[in-house]
Parts: structure tokens; sequence; C-alpha cells
């Protein structure tokens, strides 16, 4: 499976293109809120920028913290979205201390899917899509537990 | 898309949208909406500094959806030369007015407090700014982050003490480093008590073919990012110019005494990028990043005690602060810089201003009695941090009239054959050739970027260009520039957006139109806006040029007046005027 990393998150300049390829290219839509990777600035763009994105955690708590099941663990690693099961509580966005997830304008979850589209249109080579072993389901529940 | 006209009226309170959408088909958007709404709203004769004089922003169809399509322009009455004003700015503004849903925004009348907007999708507060009032730019840009939300997406605009006092040429400041720079957005703001305008917005945008309109995108992103057109700006960025120009016999020296700085070497882009840029950031949605933050770090006490502060420097300003005042120091010249960035003054217009009032003073047309015993003298960083000081607070009568400007600074004191304005702005550092002075006295806000003169001289003194020749590129420019200004782009990403591309990003969008379609819009525009400029008293035949651009050695030699006067005949032919 694969995994979205903040590679070199220093050499961010703010242009915010993977935040617009996100939405673009998984949503069709041009919007920040329907980004799963997000920008900040921590005081200001004289300050540094912060690439915000799904951790891809082996045993995730947005899994667990859904009510609804619309947050769906596969066996080999990989979390599902089904947005036709999301009922907008947000559950997942306060578990997720990180932040990477958040609620479009819809009151649904945005998650990333670690498809690297955004990759593809950082200019500054901030992000990497890298290849991380698929985990058996009950191996994802052993290793979680450190 | 929403395409709509946000109306806010500071005196009344109150503020309503409106669909006018006759008015974007037709204008496109950006400065051909904007200049429309100026001749709407903005009474003939008009004082710019009255409560009846607006403020019109405006972005354009591409605006957000396509990379370096990054501009919002805005349009007012100028203080400064009482017709046309007109600026532009990057930053996350025009990303920022696109997802509250208004392409543009009409601010009348004025608060009878300090006050600010605060603009999230339609709802529009006016709130109290007493608190903030008088608090330098940069610091109120800090508060407001804290007090407003939208993080993330909203753009922080605001004014410093310099538009407070209604320095003519004070500017607005755009986020962190982006302005609306000249003609003095800044005191327009300040005659109207409004010390910001914050806005954010969650609109959801849809284009009507998802799949052409990525075609479209994939293909304008790679020539920005993966071909040479804008290498330019993300290595050293524009201040490359200052070798360049001055090897050219191109660049203001000392008012424009000389054209060739003994000192360029010490302030040249190189030595910027190697001793002091620490950063680059970039316009949102623009994947260039040309922004250059130099990092000023200065010692004051021993035992290793430093201050550091953040300045972002370009070309302009280097030409301005630097060669145009004999400054050699890049530690100092950052020191002015950052002063104007806190006061929210123009740097292009303040370093001319103290340029002239510079050799005013070693000509003995001023004296210690007006400088109130400050010393303008060349590379004196510490009198001119004075001076500046000076022109914001106004102790009297001289520093009261270089707030007005270098034009009524010499009307008062003398000196006007080397008061270095055209049509009453301050000029850009290119001293290249009669094109730059012809470009800048047709130009609709007198601007070297209206028209680029400064390009067309270096290209003709490569190849013996004919003043026919000059004019007609100018006239191309003025014309294809409206168009590209409508949209609004970054205009470093001119290489980008060829006709051809700008036809097919608007395609790509729904909005159909050929290269005739835009050569006319093109043409309309300018019309349009010398409508406005001739309704408030402009006329070329009226343009002085000071003498000192015929004494000073340019790129293309001597210039003449006669081919100056030449080339505005055959430019007034060439429009049927
Ligand atoms: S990897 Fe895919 S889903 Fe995740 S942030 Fe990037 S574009 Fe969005
Ligand atoms: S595309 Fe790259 S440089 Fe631009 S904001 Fe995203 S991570 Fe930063
Ligand atoms: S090239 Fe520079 S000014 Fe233009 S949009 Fe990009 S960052 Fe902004």
């Amino acid at each position: 499976m694969h995994r979205l990393k903040v590679a070199h998150p220093e050499r961010c300049i703010g242009c915010l293109s993977c935040m617009f390829a996100c939405s673009r290219i998984n949503t069709g839509h041009v919007s920040l809120d329907r980004s799963a990777i997000k920008i900040k600035t921590q005081g200001g763009i004289e300050g540094d920028f912060v690439v915000v994105v799904c951790h891809a955690c082996r045993d995730p708590p947005c899994v667990k913290a859904c009510p609804t099941g619309a947050l769906e663990r596969r066996d080999d690693g990989n979390v599902v979205f089904h947005e036709d099961l999301c009922n907008g509580c947000g559950e997942c966005v306060d578990v997720c201390l990180i932040g990477a997830i958040s609620l479009d304008g819809d009151e649904k979850a945005v998650k990333c899917r670690h498809c690297g589209a955004c990759v593809a249109f950082c200019p500054h080579d901030v992000l990497e899509l890298e290849e991380v072993p698929a985990l058996g389901g009950s191996d994802a529940q052993k290793s979680s537990v450190h | 898309m929403l395409r709509r006209v946000l109306y806010i009226d500071l005196g009344k309170k109150e503020s309503w949208v409106e669909e006018r959408d006759e008015l974007f088909e037709r204008w496109l958007g950006g400065t051909g909406v904007a200049t429309q709404l100026l001749l709407e709203e903005c009474p003939q004769g008009v004082d710019p500094l009255s409560p009846e004089a607006p403020i019109i922003f405006s972005i354009g169809p591409l605006n957000a959806l396509f990379p370096v399509v990054t501009k919002t322009v805005t349009a007012f009455k100028s203080p400064l030369t009482g017709e046309l004003g007109e600026s532009y700015a990057g930053g996350r503004l025009a990303m920022a007015m696109r997802f509250a849903g208004h392409e543009s925004i009409v601010i009348r009348g004025a608060a009878d407090r300090p006050s600010y907007i605060s603009i999230t999708d339609d709802d529009v507060k006016i709130k109290d700014a007493t608190s903030v009032w008088g608090i330098n730019a940069t610091t109120v840009g800090f508060i407001l982050r804290e007090v407003e939300t939208g993080v993330g997406r909203r753009s922080i605009i605001r004014i410093g003490p310099a538009g407070e006092k209604l320095v003519k040429y004070a500017g607005v400041i755009v986020d962190t480093y982006r302005h609306f720079g000249r003609l003095g957005l800044g005191a327009v703001f300040g005659s109207k008590n409004l010390k910001a305008l914050v806005i954010s917005g969650t609109e959801d945008v849809e284009v009507p073919d998802p799949g052409r309109y990525r075609k479209v995108y994939n293909k304008l992103y790679r020539i920005a990012v993966q071909t040479d057109v804008m290498d330019k700006y993300h290595d050293i960025g524009t201040s490359i110019n200052i070798n360049v120009l001055n090897q050219l016999k191109g660049l203001p020296t000392r008012n424009f005494q000389s054209t060739s700085f003994e000192g360029a070497a010490n302030i040249s882009g190189e030595v910027f990028a190697d001793d002091y840029l620490f950063r680059k950031v970039s316009c949102a949605h623009c994947p260039i990043g040309c922004i250059h933050i130099a990092m000023l770090k200065t010692s004051f006490a021993p035992h290793h005690e430093f201050e550091i502060r953040k300045v972002s420097y370009d070309y302009e300003l280097i030409y301005a602060l630097g060669s145009n005042l004999g400054v050699s120091d890049p530690a100092g010249l950052l020191e002015l810089i950052e002063a104007c960035e806190r006061y929210g003054m123009d740097v292009m217009s303040t370093g001319v201003v103290l340029g002239w009032a510079t050799e005013a003073y070693e000509r003995d047309l001023i004296t210690p009695q007006e400088t109130l015993g400050v010393p303008l003298q060349w590379n004196n960083i510490k009198g001119y941090q004075k001076a500046i000081d000076h022109i914001v607070g106004m102790p009297n009568e001289f520093y009261a009239a270089l707030a007005q400007g270098v034009e009524l600074a010499s009307d008062r004191y003398g000196g006007k054959e080397f008061a270095m304005a055209l049509a009453g702005n301050e000029v850009a550092g290119y001293h290249t050739g009669p094109a730059s002075i012809v470009g800048q006295i047709v130009g609709v806000r007198h601007s070297h970027l209206d028209n680029a003169g400064y390009s067309i001289d270096q290209k003709a003194a490569k190849k013996q260009l004919k003043p026919e020749e000059m004019v007609d590129a100018i006239i191309k420019e003025d014309d294809s520039r409206g168009v590209f200004n409508s949209l609004v782009g970054c205009l470093f990403a001119r290489g980008v957006y060829t006709n051809d591309n700008i036809i097919d990003a608007l395609g790509a969008i729904g909005i159909e139109k050929t290269q005739e379609d835009l050569d006319d819009l093109g043409k309309r525009i300018f019309e349009e806006k010398y409508r406005f400029k001739r309704r408030e008293g402009f006329d070329i035949a009226e343009i002085k040029v000071p003498k000192r651009f015929y004494e000073t050695i340019t790129t293309m030699g001597m210039v003449d007046p006669e081919t100056v006067e030449t080339m505005l005949e055959i430019y007034r032919e060439r429009r049927g005027w």
C-alpha cells in the first residue's frame, strides 16, 4: 500500500497547489475545504508552513471513532471512506490529533486516500508517496500495541 | 461559480449583493469590470479623499482556478494624480474573494470612527478599529489574525500610519509582503476611517466540465513549473535586474543623475540571495513562489544580542531606496524598506521623493531649517530613516509637502527639472530609453507595468526599432494587458498565458472567447480607462517631462526631447486622438 509522506516540510512555499490538486482531482471541485491535505501557517506567512497529512495509522483511531462505519479499515491496512454512511458527526475529526480529517461544506468527512495526486503538483518536492508493506488485519492489531 | 458584486456603505453601515451578469459578460472581470464600477460610482471631479469617492476591488474569472492567476485589482480616484488610481496585489486576497463569492467589492462612504470590515461569505460586519488605529501595518496584521476567523483561506489587508495620515502615496498591505502600493489607495482607506478589511468564505466552486478543466490546468501548470518561462522569478527574482540594468546603463542612480551605480555590486540580487535570503513564499495558488524574504540580523548590544527582522525585497525597492539614494549598504537598505512596510507607504514614490529632496538639499533649495536638521545626503541611512518618520509624522510644512508627492513638493520648493515623476506618479527604476518614458506617460496608471516600455527599449537597443515600431509595441501591450489584468493574472506569468492559453482556460470554465473578442475587449477597456482619466482632467498634451530624463544617458544612449515628442504624436495618431 501507499502512504503520503511529508518528506521535506521545510521546503514548502505555501502555494496551496497540493490542496487545489486534491480537491480538483478527487472531487472535481475547486475548493480548499474538500482537500485532504492541509497547509497551515504558524504565525502567518512569515512563519513556518505546516503541512498536515493523514498519518495512515496502523490502528486508525478515526475508524474506531466512527459510529456509522463510514470509515472502514481494510485487511491490507487501507482505510476506505463510504461517503453515503457519513453523518457528519465529526467524531473522527476530534480523535485525529494531527488534524488530518475535516468536514467539508456538505458536512462529510474529508479523508486522505493516499492516492498521490497532490505529490505531482508540489513544485518543491515537499511530498512523496511511499510504499509501505501491506498488513494483515491481525498483525496490524498487534503492532499497534506499541 | 458566483460572479457577484458586494456593495458596502460605510456611512450607512449597510451592505448588499447584486448579481450583475451582464457586467461580467461584457467586461470579463478584473480591471474591465473595476473600471466600469469606478465610472458608475465615482462622481466627476470629486475629492479623492472625500466620502463620495469609492474603492473598488475586482477579481476575474480565472482567479483561484488556475495557477499563477493570483492578483486582485483595485480602482479608485488617486489622491496622488487626481485621476485614475489602479493597483494590483497578490497574496491570498483573490482566492479569499473567490471563496467568499464576490468577484467585485464596492466600498462607499466613510465610517464615522476608525473601523474595519469583516466579510465571511455574504455576512458583512463593520467593526470598531479604534484600538488599532495608529498601529503599524505589520503589527495590525498580527492582531487581526488572532481575532478574526477563516484561518488558512482568509485575506487581511490593512493600512499603516501613512494611510491614516493621508500620505498621498500610502499603500495597503495585503496579507504578508504583498501590496496595493501605487497611487495612494492607503490614503483613500485612511480618509474613510477604514483601517482594514478581512475576507474569507466557503463557496464550493464547481466547473462545468471537470475533465476539460483538469486537462487545461495540467498544461498550464506544466508550462509554469517545468519550462523556463518563469525561471527568473523563482531563482534570484526580479532583483537580478540590478546588475543587468547597471551594466546596460539603465539603473537610476542618485535621483537619475547617473544610470550606473558604483555600489550596485553590493546591493545586487545575487548579494541578497547569497547573504540575506532565507525563504521564498508564494501567493495562493502560485507554484512559483517569487516572494523573496531577507533575514536582517542586527546586533543591538554586545554579548551577541540580535534583532531579527524579515523583510521582503524586489528590484523596484532596491532601486528606489538603494541606487536612487546612493545607498550601497544592503543591511541599511533593508532597514529603509522595512520602515516603509511598517508605515504602509509606496517604496517607489518614497525613494523618488527622497531622491529629489537630497538633490534639492545639495543645491540649497532646502536648508536644515526645512529638514529640521536631518542631513539628507546620499547613502545616509540614518538621515533617510528620520526623513521617512517625518514624512508620516509631518512635523512641518516641508515634510507635509513631501507627503504629497514629488510634483507638489517641487512646485513649492523648486527643482522641477529633477522631480522624477511622469503624470504625477513617481517613476519606476528604468532609465532605459524613450519607450520607458513614453510608456509611463501614456500608460493608464502611469506605471512601468502598463506597457513595459523598459523592455521595449531593451529590445530596441539590440535591433534598432523605429519610433513607429516602439509605439506599436507600447499600444499592443497597453491593450493586451487590459485583458490579462481582467483575469487577473500575475504579470510574471505572461509567458504562460499566451492568447491561446487564455482562450483555452476561459473555455475550460465555460467562457467561450475568440482572439478577436479579446483584442476588441483590450481596446475597449483601454478606452474606458481613458474616458475616466479625461473626465477627471487628464490630458497627455499637458504632461511635462522633467529635463533630467534628457540629461542622463540611457540604455539606448541619450534621449532627445524630439524623439519623445515624435513618439507621443505617433501614439495619438495611432489611437485616433
Ligand atoms: S494523497 Fe490523494 S487524497 Fe491524500 S491529500 Fe494527496 S491528493 Fe488528497
Ligand atoms: S504544493 Fe508543496 S510547496 Fe505548495 S503548499 Fe503544498 S506542500 Fe507546500
Ligand atoms: S510569481 Fe510571485 S507574485 Fe506572481 S503569483 Fe507567484 S508568488 Fe505571487
